[in-house]
């Protein structure tokens, strides 16, 4: 046979093929390293944050746990809290990075909200996991721990039907540590300042529209992550450049261990098997869906600011024309783009599934 | 009421949601069933009398000897056995025995169950059947659960657990099955008569049984299914409990939406119930007075739902990649979503094909979707369906997910597309493999736009020679032993003999029901002169070989020769 007519040459994107036992050793053993480098690095970083309102003598031994970084998020706090207290969230974990908004009062003030605050570098914090790290070490250990950013709202198959616990029952009666969601980065017919969002209100009210299929997938075998990219934000801001895109692969849920460690924003986690949140078979498993509610008015003069500070990515240059072409206010619509109605939908797309939970 | 009260009397095992446990004994027992139930000795003392205190106003209510329960070992059915002995002492009324757990939950009013119970007084139901008929184990015991030992703990020691099992396969060790008894397995929940079940606790060889199955695998499944089988007199081999499991072997759980489904089953009791699915349980135990329905349970509706749930869990959605399903290579189950039409070389010969295409098929046409400089979508579109950018880059970065997705978005819509040598080779063995596809080639059609253009001579020699080769390089793709897609090939000159007739071949093929003569062809290029083209690029030194055979003084190419069959791989 030819050796060209191979399968396999232009299928790169498939490196699934089995390591030597040898080097899976290396690789878990470095693994192993950098996540307790990680560890070490949360409880370094434990100094900058100080304690504005500490409730955490509340949270009982089956509590979940919702754990936030948030700057200036006043206005979608209000909304974040009562979604979140709906879903059956019985404590919040959050740090206040230097918000001048009334973020910090507001937050202070909320009985189940334990708040803590600083002023160091988002980006130096790996944005915001260290702190996070922390608080979840000494918090979170034994819970189910939500780990979600004041824009993201996280739904699940049934979840108008069903409280958070039971999926976390049955996440446990399948002994599954992790749960797996998808960014969808939702937007509003016309251009983004043209609606005002009054906090309190639903976000998605406007927001009710996404990308429904275009979505990429690319196994990573270090990690052994999918690193999902796609979405409005490559087809609009990234169609030159894709690999910059931004990474939509999400593993929001999580029953916390004082030894778990997020490694690059919630996208991965340490160790590694918590990050088998896909079947390899042909199989589904149940998986759900963080609703990104980014693209609200705030958003316009926010990437102005975002642009001058460089907090948001690791090479921030790369990101100007990016915030450039948000601050001019486009409109995001298309004639394909979908309007978003309930989970049933999503999963029928193909964004979520039940797997086999009926 | 019709009967006299007291001929049902249900065994409650309870080890966990004690207050649930209460709600639901309480239940039957209101509805003049005896209660005999047995409290898993895992529960603090403080705990089960508290619960034995709440059920205290209740006369018709026994506890039986606590013992320890572990899944799948021998204490399920000793605890069984305790209470069953109580229960057919203390109440001698009792008549069928029923076994349930405090998870269960009674779907129709007890009275119905009695009632549809004292129409069958000498009925056993509970479900038995051989291991060789029943494809129900998890976990690849079957037989084996009844010639092995089983002295580990499957939950706690898993390691000695397999490691024994294995040992023993290795040194084909075994048991002897105790004379007299077939093995026979199924649903623990299960509804007996008092002969039979007095007939199983008294048999003068219990002991020997007991022994042996203190060592089988799950028991609980076994025990009485098999020892049934010597005495009742009329077994219905199915279980009045309606219970699910998955894949893996775990029971479904209900929840407070599965109410109309436990509704519609007409089934009698259900497991497991969500211990916080307070709906169920309101609406469940709550005094309905219906007027009493005798019709037969019919679970047929949950089961076609956890069996699609099975299937979506162990198959999944064939072509959709999403963030939890990803299928290693091999292990597809199928590529892509639907069939999708690929030509190359079609878009070259003849004028407008896009277009004549899409009329008489009612495809969605598109054109290069792998054009180096973009994907053409149809109608030019720059989103298409799904928010599909058109963007090279995007697609360069993944072309097998511009294809899948398109495929998957589009699904109830044909997709056809043009492809050539200057496009994206990286999508070749993605399509190759891929059984949905239908690839059609006419071999060297790349060369009639070179012919028809404007540039030097020089300049279509190169470019003639990188599109041979790249073609050449995709029709050993296609003819490779693991191209599993529809493929054609024609060469140019094969095609040009009698393109009518391969036209409707394919045609055919996509829209299979309408079955319509072609009445309208597409215009093909002018040919004439296209035969010294060919021998020009000959003396420059590259042999297009790909065409097939031109003669040099071609004046009439289309000349109506007798039709060569298609030339088909696969």
């Amino acid at each position: 046979m030819n050796k060209r007519t191979r399968p396999g040459i232009n299928t790169a994107q498939d490196c699934r093929q089995r390591q030597s036992f040898a080097s899976e050793l290396r690789t878990a053993y470095r693994l192993r390293w950098k996540r307790r480098r990680l560890l070490f690095r949360a409880l370094r970083k434990r100094r900058q944050l100080s304690v504005v309102s500490d409730r955490t003598d509340q949270i009982g031994s089956r509590d979940l746990i919702a754990a936030s970084t948030v700057r200036n998020e006043i206005a979608r706090l209000p909304f974040f809290l009562s979604y979140y207290r709906k879903l059956g969230i019985d404590h919040f974990l959050f740090v206040d990075n230097d918000s001048d908004d009334g973020t910090r009062e507001f937050l202070g003030k909320q009985p189940d909200v334990s708040l803590w605050a600083t002023p160091h570098s988002y980006k130096l914090s790996r944005f915001g996991i260290d702190w996070l790290t922390w608080l979840q070490i000494k918090y979170a250990h034994g819970h189910w721990c939500l780990t979600v950013d004041a824009d993201e709202f996280f739904v699940y198959p049934y979840h108008d039907e069903r409280p958070l616990r039971e999926l976390t029952n049955w996440l446990d009666a399948n002994q599954t540590r992790s749960f797996g969601a998808i960014m969808l980065d939702m937007y509003p017919k016309g251009r983004l300042a043209e609606n005002a969002y009054v906090p309190g209100n639903d976000p998605f009210e406007t927001l009710c529209w996404f990308d429904a299929d275009n979505y990429t997938f690319t196994y990573q075998p270090v990690l052994k992550n999918l690193w999902i990219q796609g979405g409005v934000r490559a087809r609009r801001f990234f169609s030159d450049d894709p690999r910059r895109a931004p990474t939509l692969g999400k593993k929001p849920l999580v029953k916390w261990n004082r030894r778990y460690v997020y490694v690059s924003s919630t996208h991965s986690l340490l160790p590694r098997c918590l990050n088998d949140v896909h079947e390899e078979t042909a199989g589904e498993m149940a998986s759900g869906v963080l609703l990104h509610a980014k693209f609200l008015d705030s958003v316009v003069q926010r990437s102005a600011i975002e642009k001058q500070r460089k907090e948001h990515f690791a090479n921030s240059e790369y990101y100007e024309s990016y915030y450039d072409s948000v601050s001019a206010n486009p409109c995001l619509w298309c004639a394909d783009s979908v309007r978003y109605s309930d989970w049933k939908q999503l999963e029928s797309l193909g964004l979520m599934s039940r797997g086999q939970w009926r | 009421m019709t009967d006299k009260t007291g001929d049902l009397g249900v065994i409650l095992l309870v080890h966990t949601a004690l207050d649930r446990a209460s709600q639901v004994a309480r239940h039957w027992a209101e509805s003049g069933c005896p209660v005999v139930i047995h409290v898993d000795k895992d529960i603090a003392p403080k705990k089960y009398a508290g619960f034995v205190k709440s059920l205290s106003d209740l006369d018709d209510i026994r506890f039986s000897r606590r013992q320890r329960c572990e899944w799948g070992r021998w204490s399920i059915v000793g605890a069984t056995q305790s209470a069953a002995e109580l229960i057919l002492q203390s109440f001698p009324d009792v008549r069928h025995v029923y076994l349930a757990s405090g998870s269960c939950l009674p779907l129709r009013p007890i009275q119905e169950l009695r009632s549809y119970l004292a129409q069958r007084p000498r009925t056993d139901f509970i479900e038995s059947a051989t291991t060789e008929d029943v494809p129900w184990t998890v976990g690849g015991l079957d037989i084996e659960r009844f010639t092995l030992r089983f002295p580990f703990s499957w939950k706690r020691q898993r390691r000695l657990f397999d490691g024994y099992v294995r040992l023993q396969r290795k040194l084909r060790m075994g048991r002897r099955i105790p004379e007299g008894i077939v093995p026979h397995m199924g649903s623990q929940w299960w509804c007996l008569t008092r002969q039979t079940l007095s007939a199983i606790l008294e048999d003068p060889k219990r002991k020997v049984y007991d022994r042996y199955f203190k060592r089988v695998w799950i028991p609980d499944e076994s025990y009485f299914q098999t020892i049934v089988r010597l005495y009742s007199r009329d077994i219905e081999s199915r279980s009045l409990t309606l219970s699910k499991f998955d894949y893996q072997g775990r029971p479904h759980i209900f929840y407070d939406d599965h109410l109309q489904l436990l509704r519609q089953s007409q089934c009698f009791v259900a497991r497991k119930i969500w211990r916080h699915a307070d709906l169920l349980y309101e609406e469940f135990l709550g005094n309905r007075d219906n007027p009493e329905s005798r019709v037969e349970p019919d679970p047929s509706k949950i089961d076609r739902i956890f069996a699609k749930a099975l299937e979506c869990r162990t198959r999944g959605r064939t072509g959709l990649y999403m963030h939890s399903r990803f299928p290693k290579e091999g292990w597809e189950n199928g590529l892509t979503s639907a069939p999708y039409s690929v030509f190359e070389g079609f878009s070259e010969l003849f004028e407008g094909f896009e277009n004549w295409l899409g009329r008489t098929t009612g495809a969605r046409v598109h054109g290069h979707l792998f054009a180096p400089e973009k994907a053409e979508f149809a109608g030019g579109e720059s989103v298409y369906t799904g928010g599909l950018c058109d963007s090279a880059a995007i697609r360069n970065n993944n072309p097998k997910a511009l294809l899948a997705n398109l495929i998957w978005n589009t699904r109830g819509e044909r997709q056809a597309f043009q492809y050539g040598p200057d496009d994206t080779p990286d999508i070749r063995w993605f399509m190759a493999k891929d059984p949905n596809a239908q690839i059609s080639v006419i071999t060297g059609a790349w060369a009639v736009p070179l012919f028809h253009s404007n540039l030097n001579f020089s300049a279509i020699r190169t470019i003639a020679a990188e599109r041979q080769k790249s073609e050449s390089a995709f029709l050993d793709v296609l003819r490779s032993p693991y191209a599993k897609a529809n493929v054609r090939v024609w060469t140019l000159a094969e095609f040009i003999e009698a393109p009518m007739v391969h036209l409707q071949t394919l045609i055919d093929e996509i829209s299979p029901r309408a079955m319509r003569r072609l009445t309208e062809a597409p215009r093909m290029s002018d040919l004439a002169g296209f035969g010294q083209f060919l021998q020009n690029l000959k003396n420059h030194g590259m042999h297009p070989y790909l065409m097939g055979e031109f003669p040099k003084d071609d004046t009439n190419v289309q000349s109506g020769r007798p039709s060569v069959k298609p030339f088909v791989v696969k």
